[in-house]
């Protein structure tokens, strides 16, 4: 049988504010376990919560990004259920009037294919804390965890998509455009590694053809693009397997395991689950009017997907050159920062991916600290456009300036006398010289029959361009000896 | 002294009749001498209002002249005090001491008030007659076999005994007018969000509001100018200019429209309150009310509406008394459900795990919309039946309970001791200013009037408490020092 | 609606309320059986179109700036602590 699989996901992005979504305390992350969690963070009795207006600018910027409608009014609402990384017994989150509406994002797959996948929703929340289970021992030798609650309280923006992914390979390349647009807005750090991104995965496989939706299993918190990919592909395999040898999918919880590489049910004694949501009342409506929504719009910058768009269209990119060059946001500031310098779109796309993002990757360094500045990079495929230098000289240029030997291309130039010699004169006498010394090579050459000729004037060639160390433009100097040896 | 009014004392520090030490201290050593019959207070902090008592008098000799400034007061022990127990009445935090104050803690101390202690309250405000305490039951000063009104039965007993001139309540459900009543002293619940709830331990969120208690309408005035106000640490505080409360008090009454709900006078009325209240509406008109009756047509599904949400929010607000990060935890818990189930289970009293059982069955799946929903609807009604009612008339005024002060003991079954609130409950519903003023007795026992006003009111309800005071002495009463000792 | 003896078991359990004894659910049976039948006078209203009210004010929710406005006061807040080591809250070992 054809079997096509279904997958919808939950993403939680933690919010790039400094402080937490209802309290004042740091959200800056890896400090001392509960330094950073205060009275509110920690429920302490009678402290009350009140709404970080940065958190709910940029649910708003998500939205307008993804083409959402914003509602009016939304509502927090308290999400009832015990953990010890819980503090209050309560998360506080949003269920029925979400602050992020109904939204599309478009996937770029391979070979330029696009799909467009539905977003239910995305509504604000706080994150809760981490228990930690090296073991500890009480006074009569328990096994006790530890509780760290300096991430509870950390503003959360659940994406919610409709189950419009039918491969693993759509699921990543949906979450990499989620990731792309939080790290264009700047709403999130966008680090996996250390938790920014949590994906909840929803898989489920039907026979090809089928209306209705199989019964899904849901992979809790995978958190990276690799694991997803695996954890669904495992999944997928697991489900189809176990339905052909006549058993039935279970709909549950279950966890990815990357060191085995296989789903694990999460074994729970817990019933099903039953939250108690109902309005918070320490937290009124929270009512956005035009003017707010206008004024976030006002701020967004340009998004991947109009960026890579535009990179084709206006720039005559190829379609993989726009893809690379917008796939995340300091990259593609890079790149149009050095195509305003040098005013060509397909020199500057060659640089950052060739000579710049071959210097990055061997050292391992962001582009946003690239040694070499959109300026000077920029101003040195000026000099290669404007034929000052030749393509030889221009790596050298590029390796001097990236070793800071010099604070734009035309200084190095200049001080390393690498502009290109293109005076005939100046060519023909060098051209006279290596022909006078080198009267065996001449003499082989002249014998030689006219058609092996292309090949033995390199090695004139080369010897011209060792006298002008480098300099003489190479063109020139071809015709030029072509001439001289085959005229006597 | 132990009878004055704030105001009177203001003026007896003013004219260095006594200091705020001397008072102070007097006050100290009868709470000492007298309430452990009466057990109005849970904590007593007599070395801290005592150096603050004579930072008071440094302060004043200097010639600093707070209004408030040197005045003792008692206070709940539902706000958070920094370095000083705050229990909520449960034994979940008896060993718990905030590490901050509530908003209107502060707020008092800017004042320069001194706070003589915490006063016992029906365990995190859950009650109406002060036995659901763990440190005991509150004995009415002024029978000692009558409870003295709940939840803030400690500091209603405080003031009427003679301990504290005033003292702060808070009211979810009548918590502040009801036990007022039955001690026959003034206790005024402003309108919701006019006080802040930040370090005011949550009962139920959207009906809880502080508010003072004292022994006239002219000093609740006097308080409530130093507690309310706009807090940035509470959403649900409203940012409102605080008005002069005292500026209206002397305004007056002619004119003035009284409505008498019809449903407030029905079944279930104590005939001894009813007539007492009869005689005091008398007396408005003979100040130039006019007087009509109206009809707030809800009124009957308060007490149910308010059983839906009340415990909904509060099973959700006590949810973090979990034994982890505070407050009481069990003995060698087993793994972490033992850990709170026997945590909670130890750490709570009868009637906080009944209403979070109520609470949690209404909320869960499959009732929501039965109870939760329904009883929020019901609460839009009650809400207009107020603002309807006040298209017609300026005040409302009826009976602040159905009895006098019943028998400690006497109500066992927890839906009779819930009929109690039936004329108080629908105020916080409506989140509207309520005050109770008192209007005379049923043999020892005293009587409260219960006067409601528009959103925001609360210069109109103090005026108009105050003139019935300036006509009456209700207020002046005070048990004989025989039946306080 | 009446309650049963199962609903205030699984209620106990979602609050987390340790029972002692049958009796002792047995008795809160009864409690919950006459405060739910005073609470169902509610059913008997017509409450069509009724828009439920969460607030008694019509306010709406103010924003704080997204400022740090607190500082580490880690011992202060664990000192009423049940149990700490390392500045982390202890509870039996979680299992997950």
């Amino acid at each position: 049988m054809q079997w096509e699989t279904v997958i919808g996901l939950e993403v939680h992005v933690q919010l790039a504010t400094q402080s937490k979504i209802f309290s004042g305390a740091s959200t800056a992350f890896g400090a001392e376990p509960n330094t950073q969690a205060c009275a509110i963070d920690l429920g302490l009795p009678g402290v009350l919560p009140v709404l970080n207006e940065g958190a709910v600018a940029m649910a708003v910027q998500f939205g307008l990004a993804i083409d959402a409608e914003i509602p009016e009014t939304s509502l927090f609402e308290r999400k009832n259920y015990f953990y010890p990384d819980l503090p209050k017994g309560y998360q506080t989150s949003q269920m029925a009037q979400p602050i992020v509406g109904k939204g599309e994002v478009e996937l770029v797959l391979d070979d330029d294919v696009r799909k467009r996948v539905r977003i239910h929703h995305a509504h604000l929340e706080e994150d809760a804390g981490k228990s930690l289970h090296e073991l500890f021992s009480n006074s009569r030798g328990h096994g006790m965890s530890g509780i760290d609650l300096n991430r509870a309280g950390t503003p959360l923006l659940e994406i919610v998509s409709e189950p419009d992914m039918r491969s693993a390979k759509e699921a990543v390349a949906y979450i990499r455009a989620i990731h792309a647009i939080v790290t264009y807005l700047r709403i999130s750090d966008g680090n996996m590694a250390e938790g920014s991104l949590r994906c909840d995965v929803n898989v489920s496989v039907r026979p090809k053809g089928q209306e209705t939706l199989g019964t899904r299993a849901e992979i809790k918190n995978v958190n990276s693009f690799r694991f997803v990919e695996r954890a669904i592909e495992f999944e997928v395999e697991r489900q189809i397997e176990l339905i052909e040898d006549g058993g039935k999918v279970v709909q549950e919880t279950r966890l990815y395991d990357p060191d085995q590489d296989e789903t694990r049910s999460m074994r729970t004694k817990e019933e099903a689950n039953d939250y108690r949501y109902f309005p918070c009342p320490d937290l009124l409506p929270v009512m956005l009017d035009s003017a707010y929504i206008e004024h976030q719009r006002s701020t967004l910058p340009e998004l991947p997907t109009q960026k890579r768009n535009r990179f084709e269209t206006s720039l005559g990119l190829s379609v993989y050159d726009a893809g690379v060059l917008s796939a995340t946001r300091p990259t593609a500031e890079y790149f149009e920062a050095v195509l305003a310098v040098c005013g060509d779109a397909k020199q500057a796309a060659n640089w950052v991916q060739g000579e710049l993002s071959a210097h990055l990757n061997r050292e391992n360094i962001d582009i946003a600290n690239s040694p070499v500045t959109p300026e000077q990079l920029g101003g040195l495929i000026q000099r290669v456009l404007d034929d000052t230098i030749n393509g030889k000289a221009a790596k050298q240029v590029f390796a001097a300036l990236w070793n800071n030997e010099g604070a734009s291309a035309d200084e190095i130039i200049d001080t390393r006398g690498l502009k290109q010699v293109t005076d005939t004169g100046a060519i023909e006498a060098m051209i006279d010289q290596v022909i006078a010394d080198s009267p065996v090579q001449v003499a082989q050459y002249r014998d030689a029959d006219p058609e092996k000729r292309g090949k033995m004037i390199g090695y004139f060639v080369g010897q011209v361009m060792k006298a002008s160390r480098g300099t003489a433009n190479p063109q020139q100097v071809n015709g030029l000896l072509k001439q001289k040896l085959d005229e006597a | 002294m132990h009878h004055m009014t704030l105001t009177e004392l203001a003026k007896g520090l003013k004219a260095g009749d006594f200091s705020s030490r001397e008072l102070t201290s007097s006050l100290l050593d009868r709470i000492e001498r007298l309430d452990g019959d009466i057990n109005s207070f849970i904590s007593i902090t007599r070395d801290r209002a005592l150096s603050a008592a004579d930072a008071a008098d440094q302060a004043r000799a200097k010639g600093e002249s707070r209004p408030l400034a040197g005045l003792p007061l008692a206070i709940k022990d539902i706000f958070c005090t920094q370095g000083i127990r705050t229990s909520c009445g449960s034994k979940m935090l008896d060993n718990f001491q905030a590490p901050y104050n509530a908003t209107v803690v502060e707020k008092l101390e800017a004042a320069g008030m001194i706070s003589l202690g915490k006063t016992n309250m029906d365990e995190f405000a859950m009650g109406s007659s002060n036995e659901n305490s763990f440190y005991g039951p509150v004995k009415n000063p002024w029978d000692r076999t009558a409870v003295p009104g709940g939840s803030s039965g400690g500091s209603a007993a405080a003031v009427a005994a003679g301990f504290a001139p005033a003292a702060l309540g808070t009211d979810t459900g009548g918590s502040i007018r009801q036990p007022a009543a039955f001690c026959g002293i003034t206790g005024l619940k402003p309108t919701y969000g006019r006080v802040s709830r930040y370090g005011m331990i949550a009962f139920a969120s959207s009906l809880d509001q502080g508010g003072p208690m004292a022994r006239s309408a002219e000093d609740c005035a006097h308080l409530l100018g130093a507690i309310a106000g706009h807090d940035l640490r509470d959403s649900t505080s409203v940012a409102r200019v605080v008005p002069d409360y005292l500026a209206e008090l002397d305004t007056p009454l002619a004119g003035l429209k009284i409505g008498l709900p019809k449903e407030y006078f029905g079944d279930g009325l104590d005939a001894e309150v009813e007539s007492a209240i009869r005689d005091a509406i008398k007396v408005y008109e003979s100040l130039g009310a006019k007087v009509c009756e109206v009809s707030l047509p809800h009124t009957h599904l308060a007490v149910p509406a308010y059983y839906v949400i009340a415990p909904a929010e509060a099973s959700s607000n006590l949810s973090r008394y979990d034994g982890v990060r505070f407050g009481h935890r069990c003995e060698n818990p087993v793994d972490l459900e033992d850990l709170y189930k026997r945590s909670r289970a130890e750490g709570f009293g009868d009637e906080v795990k009944r209403r979070i059982l109520i609470g949690t069955h209404t909320l869960s799946e499959g009732f929501f919309d039965a109870y939760y929903r329904k009883a929020q609807q019901v609460r839009r009604l009650i809400r207009q039946d107020f603002m309807d009612a006040f298209e017609e008339v300026d005040v409302l005024m009826g009976p602040a309970a159905p009895t006098p002060a019943f028998d400690l003991g006497a109500k066992k079954d927890p839906v009779s001791m819930y009929l109690q609130d039936i004329y108080t409950i629908a105020i916080n519903l409506a989140g509207i200013p309520g005050i109770s003023v008192p209007a005379g007795f049923a043999g020892k026992r005293p009587i409260g009037l219960q006067i409601l006003g528009k959103h925001f009111a609360e210069s109109q309800l103090l005026n108009v408490a105050h003139q019935f005071q300036q006509a009456t002495d209700w207020h002046r009463r005070h048990p004989s020092d025989q039946e306080t000792t | 609606m009446a309650i049963e003896h199962a609903d205030v078991l699984r209620a106990a359990h979602l609050a987390r309320l340790g029972l002692n004894s049958d009796a002792e659910a047995a008795g809160y049976v009864d409690d919950l059986t006459q405060i739910l039948e005073m609470v169902d006078r509610l059913q008997a209203v017509n409450t069509d179109g009724v828009a439920p009210l969460s607030h008694p004010l019509d306010a709406t929710q103010r924003l704080r700036a997204d400022e740090v406005t607190e500082t580490n006061q880690r011992e202060t807040f664990q000192a009423c602590a049940p149990e700490t080591a390392e500045g982390l809250y202890l509870v039996p070992r979680v299992v997950e």
